[in-house]
């Protein structure tokens, strides 16, 4: 039978159903902020990882709100924590924090995976 | 007998002048007092109204020769900086120690604009070419057109949304309401006499309420060739001619953009009036979350302070148009006269 693939539309579309949401609920705890960015774009437009690489910070927090984490780990290695998302932030967010309260519950996770697969 | 009450109205712009001329006319003795030596507040200073692009000095003309023919006695240069009812009147006081006693009072002191030095990445006060929406008005009043600091025709305009609103960064973080449709009238007027002019707005969100204000977006577009870009901007730096470069993302594309431009117009916002912390000293009237002047009720008691006796108008309440600061002046015109005729307000305590 030939390959319909192109009807898969699956994996074009975003998951709500099953909504991975261990890093955004780990964020909220500790900034709890987070929640009121509205997209304006500030911190991309002075971001200076996003001036040299295609890093682009508001879509890491548009990632996370959506479980988007699949993205994520490799995206966020960009940053350079130099801070100057958070002086732009309209909504007084402290998205450095963000970034690395997403990076600590990555590495997080990815210990408590290992230690999962020790016990098999 | 509500003809032989007394009421004093703070503040001669718009507000001040619709609700001082209403209550005379209704038989009432009325005192305005303004600040400046001329009525008409910050109105004065604006070229064209939007939405329907009419002179700003022909309504306040009209303001004026309304409040004169209804009967209102104006004291000019006179600011109020003390409400405090004493035997059941209210006695106002100004520094000098003038008083001026009344059986009720309407606060329609107004707003403050925003002071856009305080967005220092913008550069405004540090970059000749880069004005705020209010120098623009007065550009227009004098000159008819945009020009750069330089005096020459600028080929391209970024106009700046949200300066001063809703950025917590500076304190405000309530939307002034105004600006999205004062930008696209202040785009359209830039087309219209320099047509060869690009022009592109940016934004975070576009509030382009109500029946009339979405029309002229449309026409912005189609008319035009305004050009709008979903972006805050983050910084602003001055190139060796003069023009500016401009950082934003253009979020729909989700990338990085920079531009050149001859000039920045930054939309700045409304703030609460300098005076209203001083108004509240000496009596129950309260400020709301945002500084601005607390009503009552939002709902059915919007011109009622929370001080009996004393009512207010216009943007001492929270940033509003000029149409709807008429509507909400004659509001507190009806509210007053309904205090002296002792028909109690609900929605007041």
């Amino acid at each position: 039978m030939d390959d319909f693939s192109y009807l898969k539309l699956a994996s074009r579309q975003i998951d709500f159903d099953n909504f991975d949401d261990r890093l955004l609920m780990y964020v909220l705890e500790y900034e709890p902020s987070f929640l009121t960015c509205i997209s304006c774009g500030g911190c991309t437009a002075t971001c200076s990882a996003g001036n040299l690489t295609n890093f682009n910070v508001r879509k890491i927090g548009l990632w996370l709100r959506r479980g988007e984490t699949g993205k994520l780990s490799e995206e966020i290695e960009k940053c350079m924590f130099c801070g100057k998302c958070t002086l732009v932030c309209p909504r007084d967010i402290n998205i450095r924090n963000v970034i690395l309260l997403i990076k600590k519950r990555i590495s997080m996770l990815k210990t408590e995976n290992e230690k999962a697969s020790w016990k098999i | 007998m509500i003809k032989n009450k007394h009421v004093a109205v703070i503040g001669g712009g718009i507000a001040g002048m619709e609700t001082a001329s209403v209550l005379s006319n209704q038989g009432l003795k009325v005192t305005l007092i303004e600040k400046q030596p001329v009525t008409g507040g910050k109105l004065n200073d604006w070229d064209q109204l939007f939405p329907d692009f009419s002179s700003s000095e022909t309504l306040v003309t009209r303001q004026n020769s309304k409040t004169s023919h209804s009967g209102v006695n104006v004291v000019y240069n006179t600011e109020i900086n003390r409400i405090e009812k004493i035997n059941g009147r209210f006695e106002l006081s100004d520094e000098r120690d003038v008083k001026i006693f009344a059986d009720a009072v309407v606060v329609a002191s107004g707003f403050r604009v925003f002071d856009a030095t305080l967005k220092e990445e913008y550069g405004y006060g540090l970059f000749g070419n880069v004005i705020t929406s209010v120098d623009f008005e007065r550009q227009m009043k004098k000159y008819g057109k945009l020009l750069t600091a330089q005096g020459t025709e600028p080929k391209r305009v970024a106009i700046i949304h949200c300066v001063g609103s809703r950025d917590a960064k500076v304190g405000n973080t309530y939307c002034s309401k105004v600006c999205c449709i004062t930008g696209i009238k202040q785009a359209i007027e830039i087309n219209q006499k320099l047509p060869d002019c690009e022009v592109f707005c940016f934004y975070m969100d576009l509030r382009l309420y109500g029946s009339k204000f979405d029309t002229l977006y449309l026409t912005a577009q189609k008319q035009h060739k305004i050009q709008f870009i979903r972006g805050r901007l983050s910084e602003a730096a001055e190139k060796p001619d003069k023009s500016l470069q401009i950082k934003a993302e253009d979020t729909l594309q989700g990338r990085p953009l920079r531009m050149n431009v001859d000039m920045i117009i930054l939309l700045v916002g409304m703030e609460p009036g300098p005076s209203n912390s001083r108004l509240i000293q000496n009596n129950k009237m309260a400020l709301d979350e945002n500084g601005f002047l607390k009503s009552a009720n939002i709902h059915d008691a919007r011109n009622c302070t929370t001080q009996e006796g004393i009512f207010m108008a216009g943007t001492a309440i929270c940033p509003m148009p000029v149409n709807e600061t008429l509507e909400n002046a004659r509001s507190a015109a009806t509210e007053v006269i309904h205090f002296f005729e002792n028909k109690k307000n609900d929605g007041r305590f």
